[in-house]
């Protein structure tokens, strides 16, 4: 308190104010007081304390919303801070608002004070609405008061354990706002990164990655397990997030995976090869011509971050974009083009930094923008920094093929009213020359008919220009060369008669005329030259003494004479060093002696290349990249490691050993459909558990969206435990057991083998049916299906077969290869007369299912059927899995085409979870109907059955006659599923469907109405 | 992230400022203010500024500059989107984005800014998350307020941020349900001396304007989504429907949005629908010269063209002008030395000229380049690429709604040369 008195009384003030301020509290002498800073606002402002002190809210929130205008405006109100923070707890919601918002400014000068609201929020912080929470977190932590750091950090653990996403999410924001307070913290903040990064919320991903980013960029190792289900939350997380993953993502991948670039030079010879990278390289590569395979996880990244491309946001755009040009294979950069130039068309800043990062690229890989070329045109409206980028791009598109149409375009902007641009064009005339050989003469041509140009600039930048040109074939120009000594008196700018003498001394004995009299001029004039001007000058004496001294020697003497009285040091400089180095003289010594070779030495012509050739060392779109320059905080994208680092490490467990112990104690009848081999055993099952985990790990590396798998760990995993071998009761299960795990007989299991000719490799079937579900089911445990149906659907008829015929079916059975999968059965029958032999599915289709083949079958006797078994990631959408069944001899185009309803797995909930699910899936994710039930389906019996022929789902116990529940989740992303069926009266029902796979549930809805009105 | 944002007006004052991390002293902006000085036009000021402690990114909108002040590493695009957003955001708010505006609704922009970031990272920039907090103004309810007491910051507990779908505000009641679709084309063109095209490609943009109860599930389809080259979309559209059957698929946000932006396909030629004939000329002595630009229709597909208006930037050197227009009127800014023709309808019967001569000042070089022309016109009930709204329906909602499409095609930017 003392040191506010302080600093008020420095200020001053009117004494006026100060009595009022006297007569309420002891601290409320600094309220007045500080008025005198704005003392144009005197006499309006002394009575807000007042006004907050009253006891009515409305002259309290007139009080503080001119306390925020007047911090709004930059003017400084610290001085009421007593008064405003005793209103921290009002009941007026916008009050308590507006109060928050002056905290947060001015905590950091009030530090005591401050503490005194600290209380309100820990209080706040323990509110049961979500809302409330998260704004008491999101005010304490931009308190930036030191002596609260530990509070804060307390504050932070426990809403990173939040029930609710969105004060996770605050928090994730409080993390960096404490780490910038007190870097100390970073540990422990670590630790709750690490937390939050394995939050399966989209609403906190975004947030968190921005926290690790700031605090802890180089902790990548906390990255690999949370990969994966980045990569898949991607596309739901808000825009700003996205930007923030993806760059970070993009880091990262540069980090764990091979480069794909080596191997595509192979690919696209004859493409854009050429561009970036020489021909001897490539026959390098040939050698060691080793094949690339892309991690599926940089596969991955790729395919997800794809359809952000079409975003609305310009950032994401261009976040995608980068992404795909530091990642993807060359050959797949081109997606990003159509993108980035649709960004042309937004505003001028947003144009401004697309085509810095264009013009980056396009030096690189002319091929991706050139379609686009006309995209670049100048307009005369276009800002000047817009202009000189697309001119920029413009020469770097330029190749024989389309240097004529951009030649005349670059006609057009040499007339441009902004001589600027049209000094910038004709440089970009000039790089295109030296480039593209073919066009140099007509470009010179060009450019000495500039010469004659009215503008100066321009004229200027010519000769400037023609001059490096000369210099790249300095042989056949000496009439060029001749016509600007003619233009020299009429140009004033110093740049371009500096540039003309330098010309006129490089090559004075092609112009042994012209030159002497170049120089007779320039003595005359010489003190009224500009310094670069007079530098040349003196070049051009020295050369022309060299070569021809008879003619010019006491020019060279007079000149050398006036430069050594020059103002300029660096002139005197300069003539000394000539004067010493060309007249002989005792002094001068060994070096007069190559006078010649030193001024007359060939000179290598000057390579003119774009500004932008060396920005690809920043990563494109950053902030770094547009200044050119590091800016603070740039993280440097590392080179591909030369070995990819452990690829499993990013692999989250999902089949845990547990699990598949439980099903081999299961003591229930076996069924095989298609081996006389399969058997389990009992008694080995834990020796052989442990086998099948390691397998099952081993499948599960090659799962590419291990993170809804991760989510039915996280469901199942406890319940199962608890009940694993004292009870030995479990939920009905289904199970697949390889054949070769499982080879020793066991009494007890029934054994039906449909058929006898299957090879050793081929999956056998076991299905354990159900017993009555017993434990207590946790949320979502998943069950076996309530009812297979029979049908069969017809993959491949006989005739179109060639004798091969196959029919498929839905087992409902959860897929052992995979949990996301669908399981799918196949019975191929032969009916021909001769043996079939390698029946395997070859080449699956563009549509990019994920699918686990079953083994070949080596050989099908005439008249014989065998079953095999699918797996089909059918990524919870109907389309169809396409592929190919092959014989030795022919291949079958096929397609399996799931029902909705054979996409789910069913779950067994009790009720009150059911309405937990329920009420979190409304609105949007609720779809329903109202329908006519055929007559005999108004009993419970014949609603769950054909409830259970549509779809895959489970029967959840209802307490009420008339409202019947199914739950299920969906195979691939396990997305609950949730059906009512309500009876009304007269035989109407009302369907209700939520699920947050909006597709999936109308479809669902359509197909159970047809199941239900169906008599 | 983004550490401090101010708005300043054209004659650099700064009017309104915001820290979202620790104050950082307005004397940062001298920075900006010396790049602006230096700048001949606003539009010139560079976008990204690099001072010794701070990068400065700014934007020029609606004759204010909004300048942001970053400390670390970030994308450059992520702040100019923001920044964009903002303007946005007052706009949607307050009806027009200005000076005057954002100073007699300073706490309440004050205010929208506070929830818009967090530490520096936007929390809620979706308009109708942003509308549940703080409700944007209107008359009566600020004659309400004043006479009750009550205010604008919305008294319930906002659930837009905590939902799946944040852009949709929850417990939409409308009397009368309807949605309206803008189909808004523009031609970008540049056309040489001789009026030939050099340079065409069609830009469009699906503009909503959805009135509907509840939570609609909306499915728009295209006669003709072949058309369509190149889109970006609103965050409802669901991108996997669009993929495979063409739909737009989504449920809208509440009131008006951009719901689509496509690009034409580059194959189809596009119908330039007006054509120039100008010829400006100088005289090489006697520091004078002409001016005489027609325009007609030229491919309209049977509609009439409107709001056709000619702007030329004439040389700096042009003294005084003296024209006569057969149609519409001119004015000309001596200043600027700006001539804008407002032709208004072309009447294809009787073209409209505009002819007269044009004096530059004494001693004056010719000019080198005659101005180019940009061309602004409007035709209703037409995209000129030809896409066609097929129908839309609308799932999870009983009512039926009342449904609209409008077509319209517009000059982007349209420029003849001369």
């Amino acid at each position: 308190m003392s040191t506010n008195n302080l600093s008020y009384n420095d200020q001053g003030g009117s004494d006026s104010a100060v009595e009022v301020g006297q007569e309420t509290t002891p601290t409320s002498s600094n309220a007045g007081a500080g008025f005198g800073l704005f003392s144009t606002n005197f006499k309006k402002n002394d009575d807000l304390k007042e006004m907050l002190e009253s006891n009515k809210d409305s002259l309290k929130l007139d009080a503080m919303k001119r306390i925020i205008a007047l911090i709004a405006t930059g003017k400084n109100a610290s001085e009421l801070f007593p008064a405003v923070v005793k209103n921290v707890a009002s009941k007026n919601i916008e009050l308590k608002k507006l109060v928050y918002v002056y905290l947060v400014r001015y905590a950091e000068e009030q530090q005591d004070l401050a503490l005194l609201s600290i209380s309100t929020f820990q209080r706040a912080l323990k509110d049961p609405n979500q809302l409330i929470r998260a704004s008491a977190l999101r005010v304490l932590s931009s308190i930036r008061v030191p002596i609260i750091v530990p509070i804060m950090m307390l504050a932070i653990k426990e809403a990173a354990s939040d029930m609710s996403p969105y004060v996770r999410k605050t928090s994730a924001h409080a993390i960096q706002k404490l780490y910038s307070l007190d870097p100390d913290q970073k540990e422990h903040l670590i630790e709750v990164i690490d937390k939050l990064l394995k939050d399966k919320s989209t609403l906190v991903a975004g947030s968190v990655v921005m926290a690790f980013e700031e605090v802890c960029p180089d902790r990548i190792d906390l990255i690999h397990k949370n990969y994966r289900k980045l990569c898949n939350l991607l596309v739901d997380v808000e825009e700003w997030g996205q930007v923030v993953i993806i760059t970070m993502l993009t880091r990262y991948a540069r980090t764990q995976f091979t480069s794909p670039w080596k191997e595509d030079g192979l690919f696209d010879e004859n493409s854009e090869t050429a561009f970036y990278e020489s021909d001897e390289k490539k026959t390098k590569n040939g050698d060691e011509k080793k094949s690339y395979m892309m991690d599926p996880d940089h596969r991955l990244l790729l395919r997800n971050t794809k359809p952000l491309l079409q975003s609305r946001n310009t950032a994401v755009v261009v976040s995608v974009a980068q992404l795909y040009w530091h990642l993807a294979p060359k050959h797949e950069v081109g997606v990003i083009t159509k993108s980035l130039v649709r960004l042309l068309r937004s505003h001028r800043e947003v144009q401004y930094v697309v085509l810095q990062n264009i013009a980056t690229m396009s030096i690189q890989r002319k091929g991706m923008f050139e379609p686009y070329m006309k995209s670049f045109y100048v307009r005369s409206t276009d800002a000047t920094h817009i202009k000189s980028l697309k001119l920029e791009i413009l020469t770097s598109l330029a190749n024989e093929a389309n240097i004529s149409t951009i030649l005349r375009e670059f006609q057009t902007y040499v007339k441009s009213q902004d001589k600027q641009f049209a000094a910038g064009t004709i440089q970009a005339i000039g790089r295109c020359a030296t480039n593209i050989s073919e066009v140099t003469d007509t470009c010179l041509q060009g450019l000495v008919l500039l010469l004659s140009n009215r503008d100066e600039t321009v004229v200027a930048e010519s000769v400037v220009v023609i001059k490096k040109l000369l210099q790249t074939q300095p042989t056949q120009h000496s009439d060029i060369i001749k016509h600007m000594a003619k233009l020299f008196d009429n140009i004033a700018v110093p740049m371009a008669r500096a540039s003309i003498l330098w010309l006129m001394g490089e090559y004075c004995e092609r112009v042994p005329q012209i030159a002497p009299d170049v120089l007779r001029k320039m003595a005359k004039s010489f003190t009224s030259e500009e310094d670069i001007v007079k530098l040349q000058t003196v070049n051009l004496a020295a050369k022309l003494y060299l070569t021809n001294s008879k003619q010019t020697k006491l020019l060279t003497q007079y000149i050398l004479n006036l430069g050594k009285y020059d103002q300029n040091y660096d002139i005197r400089d300069r003539t000394r060093f000539i004067r010493q180095l060309i007249v002989p003289n005792e002094k001068s010594g060994a070096l007069g002696k190559y006078a010649r070779r030193i001024l007359l030495a060939p000179k290598p012509a000057p390579v003119l290349e774009s500004t932008y050739k060396d920005r690809d060392r920043y990563q494109l779109g950053t902030l770094s990249h547009t200044i050119n320059t590091k800016a603070s905080g740039y993280l440097e994208l590392s080179d591909w490691p030369a070995v990819a680092p452990d690829q499993s490490v990013r692999n989250v467990e999902v089949i845990e050993p547990v699990m598949i112990h439980l099903y081999f104690y299961y003591p229930c009848p076996l069924i095989t459909q298609s081996s006389s081999e399969a058997e389990s055993d009992e008694e080995k099952s834990s020796s052989q558990s442990s086998e099948e985990s390691d397998k099952s790990s081993s499948q599960s590396e090659k799962s590419s969206s291990e993170s809804d798998s991760e989510q039915k760990k996280t469901t199942k995993k406890p319940p199962q435990k608890k009940t694993v071998k004292p009870t030995l009761r479990l939920n009905h299960t289904f199970f697949l057991v390889p054949v070769l795990l499982s080879v020793v007989p066991v009494s007890g299991y029934t054994v039906l083998s449909q058929s006898k000719c299957l090879s050793r490799s081929l999956f056998s079937l076991c299905i354990l049916t159900p017993c009555p579900l017993s434990c207590a089911a946790a949320l979502l445990q998943v069950s076996g299906p309530a009812f297979v149906p029979e049908k069969r659907h017809d993959l491949l008829h006989r005739m179109t077969g060639k004798g091969l015929s196959a029919q498929y079916q839905f087992p409902r059975q959860p897929c052992l290869y995979q949990p996301t999968m669908v399981s799918v059965q196949i019975s191929l029958t032969n009916t021909t007369d001769h043996p079939l032999e390698q029946i395997h599915i070859g080449d699956r289709g563009p549509t990019g299912l994920d699918m686990h083949c079953f083994n070949t079958v080596e050989c099908l006797l005439p008249e014989a059927s065998v079953t095999v078994s699918l797996g089909v990631d059918f990524n919870d959408s109907t389309q169809a899995a396409n592929f190919q069944l092959c014989t030795k001899e022919d291949q079958f185009s096929v397609s399996i085409q799931p029902a909705v309803g054979e996409l789910f797995l069913p779950a067994t909930m009790t009720e009150q979870d059911f309405r937990k699910e329920q009420g979190k899936l409304l609105g949007m994710n609720e779809s329903s109907a109202t329908i006519t039930m055929a007559a005999e389906n108004t009993t419970r019996q014949p609603i769950s059955r054909q409830v259970a022929t549509v779809a895959n789902l489970g029967v959840v116990p209802s307490g009420q006659d008339n409202i019947h529940r199914f739950a299920g989740k969906t195979a691939s992303s396990g997305a609950v599923v949730l059906v009512t069926v309500e009876l009304r009266e007269s035989s109407a029902a009302l369907i209700t469907i939520n699920t947050e796979k909006s597709v999936m549930g109308p479809m669902l809805l359509r197909d159970l109405k047809r199941a239900l009105t169906r008599a | 992230m983004i550490n401090s944002l101010f708005l300043i007006n054209p004659s650099g004052e700064m009017f309104l400022e915001k820290h979202w991390k620790s104050v950082v002293s307005r004397s940062v902006c001298d920075y900006f203010l010396e790049a602006k000085e230096k700048a001949l036009e606003p539009e010139d000021v560079p976008p990204v500024i690099h001072t010794p402690h701070h990068y400065l990114i700014s934007i020029y909108r609606d004759k204010l500059f909004f300048l942001s002040v970053i400390q670390t590493e970030v994308p450059p695009l992520f702040v100019i989107e923001f920044l964009h957003r903002v303007a946005e955001m007052i706009q949607d708010y307050f009806g027009e984005c200005s000076e005057t505006v954002v100073k007699d609704h300073m706490v309440m922009v004050y205010e929208l800014l506070e929830e818009m970031l967090d530490n520096g990272f936007p929390l809620a920039t979706e308009s109708n998350v942003l509308k549940e907090m703080i409700r944007p103004p209107t008359i009566l309810r600020s004659v309400v307020n004043t006479l009750t007491g009550t205010s604008n910051v919305g008294d319930t507990l906002l659930t837009g941020q905590l939902s799946t779908i944040p852009w949709r505000r929850a417990g939409v009641r409308y009397t009368n349900n309807e949605a309206y679709f803008d189909v808004v084309e523009e031609i970008d063109a540049i056309l040489d001396q001789s009026g030939t095209t050099v340079f065409a490609e069609i830009q469009g943009v699906v503009e909503a304007c959805v009135k509907l109860s509840g939570m609609p599930d909306l499915t728009l389809s295209f006669m003709n989504p072949r058309l369509l080259d190149d889109v970006s979309f609103h965050p409802c559209v669901r991108y996997k429907l669009w993929e495979s059957e063409r739909v737009l698929s989504f449920i809208p946000p509440d009131g008006n949005f951009t719901l689509m932006t496509y690009h034409v396909n580059a194959q189809n030629l596009v119908a330039i629908p007006v054509y120039v004939k100008q010829s400006i000329s100088f005289f090489e002595c006697g520091s004078d010269g002409r001016l005489d630009v027609t325009v007609g229709p030229k491919q309209t597909m049977g509609k009439t063209v409107e709001g056709v208006m000619v702007t030329v930037h004439l040389p700096k050197t042009i003294l005084s002008i003296n024209l006569t227009a057969t149609q519409g009127s001119y004015t000309y800014d001596n200043g600027t030395k700006l001539l804008v023709w407002d032709i208004g309808k072309l009447n294809p019967q009787k073209l409209p000229n505009l002819r007269g001569s044009l004096s530059l000042q004494a001693g004056a070089p010719k000019p080198e380049e005659n101005p180019s022309l940009n061309i602004d016109l409007k035709i209703q009930q037409l995209a000129i690429s030809g896409l066609k709204v097929n129908r839309l329906d609308m799932f999870g909602e009983k009512y039926k709604p009342f449904k609209g499409v409008k077509y319209i095609t517009k000059a982007g930017k349209f420029q003849v040369r001369t």
